[in-house]
């Protein structure tokens, strides 16, 4: 049909451009949601689904719950769904798409099917034609026909089909194969305490985790290390690496200092690895040595994973600049192997190296009320304050609005004795600023 | 007694053989020529563990020492390893002598003796240009173990020593195996013909150095590029008035 005679049939009609990559791929997306209803889901393009659900239906309170829950599932996010259970998969196909849906009682696919029309057999439209034009309607009086003379009018598809709807042919499904986890699992016969054993085990889990990694060109960014022990009860250790890896050695070395702290009890009887975290690694030239010029940025992201396995998540950082004046908040943690800042902090300002957050109170004598202090007490000690540089006027941003401006006006102090202090006066004297000491330069 | 004279000499050879091997091959000039001679290196050697101790008023802060050690790390190449406890370290000020915040990468636990073992680990990767650890508690053992990562790396070590109370300030005076110890000192800068604050002046202690004598300098603090160098009015001095005599240990 044409769309302008679509158009004329259905004045408002809303046509759009077919996409069947794009159907494709969203069949393919609601096959993988269906995994959670069985293990084995196959794709029926274009618009269909197979799910065994042979063993899986008690989990869900029989076939008929199961049926329920799936369409309402599919309802609620807006698909509207027929759904059939048959012992075969041709007979459900048939039921859910020209019958009435819902539960085939186990051994009645031939009564089930019998009445629907010839389309539900899945056959070609000429097949199909060529039924209509000699009279047959129903599948049961395609079947009542004589075989052979029917598989010389219709071809063998059409009788293969049959068989397919009544169970009498075996039809197997290719299910979609999920993204798995990567598991490598030990089991010993005898239980394992001793830490070498344990060192050694999880030597070659990695190595195997890496193998099959690398049959599918990922690698590790989290691991998980499971044992379970003899008294059934278990441990777990957790590293990550900054950057996806496939380096068995290295992975291994994450948990060699922590697997100290696993008590093996009476022993252990099983050793779990499991890649929970990948990602997509290609292999990579290695550049030969001497070659390259410009020395390449030594690559630390290892030494990263090594810190991170001791000291924990977030130990490890970088700190980045952030555009504001205020000293305290001028730098912010990023992960390690973060891209390079490319702003910096303003240069030619002088700053301390040590700062005391939160600053603290000072009590200031000054020979005139603006000036800078000539002696300061700090922690019950008095300094007396030689030379004096400033004030640098420090001010929130002035997007923070007046409510959080915060006015400082920072003095370097030197000491008769040389060491230096950043302090700060809160507001101006008249205002009633207080001084607080807030930083060492020397 | 030749066969006696022949067993010394080839122990006498074994002996610098060993030296030979342990001892540091590169070194990182200061650019300020007393103490690059005085050092048996001629600078900082690298691929060693060295100390760098603060006194003075608001000596637990170690605000000169990190200065002092900064200095170095800026005009040390490759990224840097910062392991530390305490969250008082002020990333700006380290800019100011020219280290940049994207060469450093930091490492934070929250007990001291925590840092050791960090430290070691950054010593064991040779990509890194140092590796800095602020330690209260270095003791002999553990001082050894880091002398010996850095030696077998080449990644030099700088041990920031902190301490916040009296009895943690008499763990400084413990021996360890560090190739130097350093201690920093700020001393009264220069009068400016006006008001303001010049450069500042510290006073540099080398307080133990395997290979030199203890001595001790004034030298201008870092410049932006992380330099030391001598105040102008005793630069021209002759040797002896500069060089004081030994703060002992």
């Amino acid at each position: 049909m044409a769309v302008a005679q679509a158009q004329a049939l259905v004045p408002d009609l809303h046509v759009m451009d077919a996409d069947p990559d794009g159907e494709a791929q969203s069949l393919l997306e609601l096959a993988k949601w269906a995994i959670r209803f069985s293990p084995v889901v196959a794709l029926d393009p274009p618009d269909g689904l197979w799910i065994d659900i042979a063993g899986v239906e008690h989990l869900f309170g029989g076939e008929e719950a199961l049926l329920k829950t799936l369409l309402g599932r599919l309802e609620n996010n807006g698909i509207h769904a027929r759904a059939a259970v048959a012992d075969v998969p041709g007979a459900a196909w048939a039921v859910a798409r020209y019958g009435k849906g819902g539960i085939v009682p186990p051994g009645r696919a031939v009564d089930a099917v019998s009445p629907l029309p010839v389309q539900a057999l899945r056959l070609p439209p000429q097949t199909i034609g060529a039924m209509h034009r000699l009279g047959v309607e129903r599948i049961g009086q395609l079947a009542a026909m004589p075989r052979a003379p029917m598989v010389r009018r219709f071809g063998r598809e059409a009788s293969l089909r049959l068989d397919q709807a009544f169970g009498h042919a075996a039809e197997p499904i290719s299910p979609i194969i999920p993204e798995e986890t990567t598991v490598a699992t030990r089991i010993f016969a005898e239980p394992i305490a001793r830490l070498e054993d344990l060192k050694l085990v999880v030597c070659q889990l990695s190595e195997e985790i890496c193998r099959a990694l690398a049959k599918r060109g990922e690698g590790v960014r989290r691991l998980d290390l499971v044992f379970r022990r003899v008294d059934e009860r278990g441990a777990a250790l957790r590293a990550g690496a900054a950057k996806a890896t496939r380096d068995h050695k290295h992975l291994a070395r994450l948990f060699d200092d922590r697997l100290e702290t696993i008590d093996p009890g009476f022993g252990i009887e099983e050793v779990v690895l499991i890649a929970s975290r990948t990602e997509p690694l290609d292999e990579n030239q290695i550049a030969a040595r001497g070659l390259d010029e410009a020395e390449e940025e030594a690559d630390i992201s290892r030494l990263v994973d090594r810190l991170t396995a001791r000291v924990g998540v977030g130990q490890v950082y970088r700190l980045a600049p952030v555009e504001t004046l205020v000293p305290e908040r001028m730098a912010e943690k990023v992960p390690p192997l973060s891209p390079p800042a490319r702003s910096a902090w303003p240069d030619g300002l002088p700053r301390p190296t040590r700062l005391l957050d939160p600053p603290e109170p000072i009590i200031t004598t000054a020979l005139l009320p603006d000036y800078p202090p000539a002696a300061f007490i700090w922690r019950r000690v008095r300094y007396k304050v030689n030379k004096a540089d400033g004030p640098e006027r420090i001010t929130s941003e002035w997007w923070l609005g007046d409510q959080h401006r915060t006015i400082r006006d920072y003095y370097r102090l030197e000491t008769d004795k040389g060491a230096r202090f950043w302090v700060f006066r809160d507001a101006p004297l008249s205002e009633g600023g207080r001084w607080w000491l807030h930083g060492f330069f020397a | 007694m030749d066969a006696r004279r022949e067993v010394i000499e080839s122990l006498r050879r074994q002996i610098e053989r060993l030296h030979s091997g342990s001892r540091p091959r590169k070194a990182l000039p200061f650019g300020v020529t007393p103490i690059d001679g005085h050092l048996p290196a001629k600078g900082l050697a690298s691929g060693a563990l060295h100390e760098v101790i603060e006194s003075g008023p608001a000596a637990e802060f170690a605000g000169a020492a990190t200065l002092f050690a900064a200095g170095i790390l800026a005009r040390l190449k490759g990224p840097v390893l910062w392991c530390l406890t305490r969250r008082d370290l002020f990333a700006p000020g380290l800019m100011q002598v020219g280290l940049h915040p994207n060469r450093v990468i930091y490492a934070e636990t929250g007990r001291d003796g925590d840092v050791l073992p960090l430290i070691e680990e950054g010593l064991h990767e040779k990509g890194l240009g140092a590796v800095v650890g602020e330690v209260t508690k270095l003791g002999l053992t553990a001082s050894r173990r880091l002398q010996l990562a850095a030696e077998a790396s080449g990644v030099t070590a700088l041990v920031i020593r902190r301490w916040w109370t009296v009895a943690q300030k008499d763990l400084t005076h413990a021996p360890t195996a560090a190739l130097t110890r350093w201690r920093i000192t700020p001393a009264v800068s220069d009068d400016l013909p006006a008001q303001g604050l010049g450069r500042g002046r510290w006073q540099v202690e080398l307080m133990r150095c395997r290979g030199a004598e203890p001595c001790s300098w004034i030298v201008e603090a870092c410049d932006a590029q992380g330099r030391l160098a001598l105040p102008s009015n005793l630069a021209h001095r002759s040797h002896p008035a500069q060089v004081r005599g030994s703060a002992g240990g």
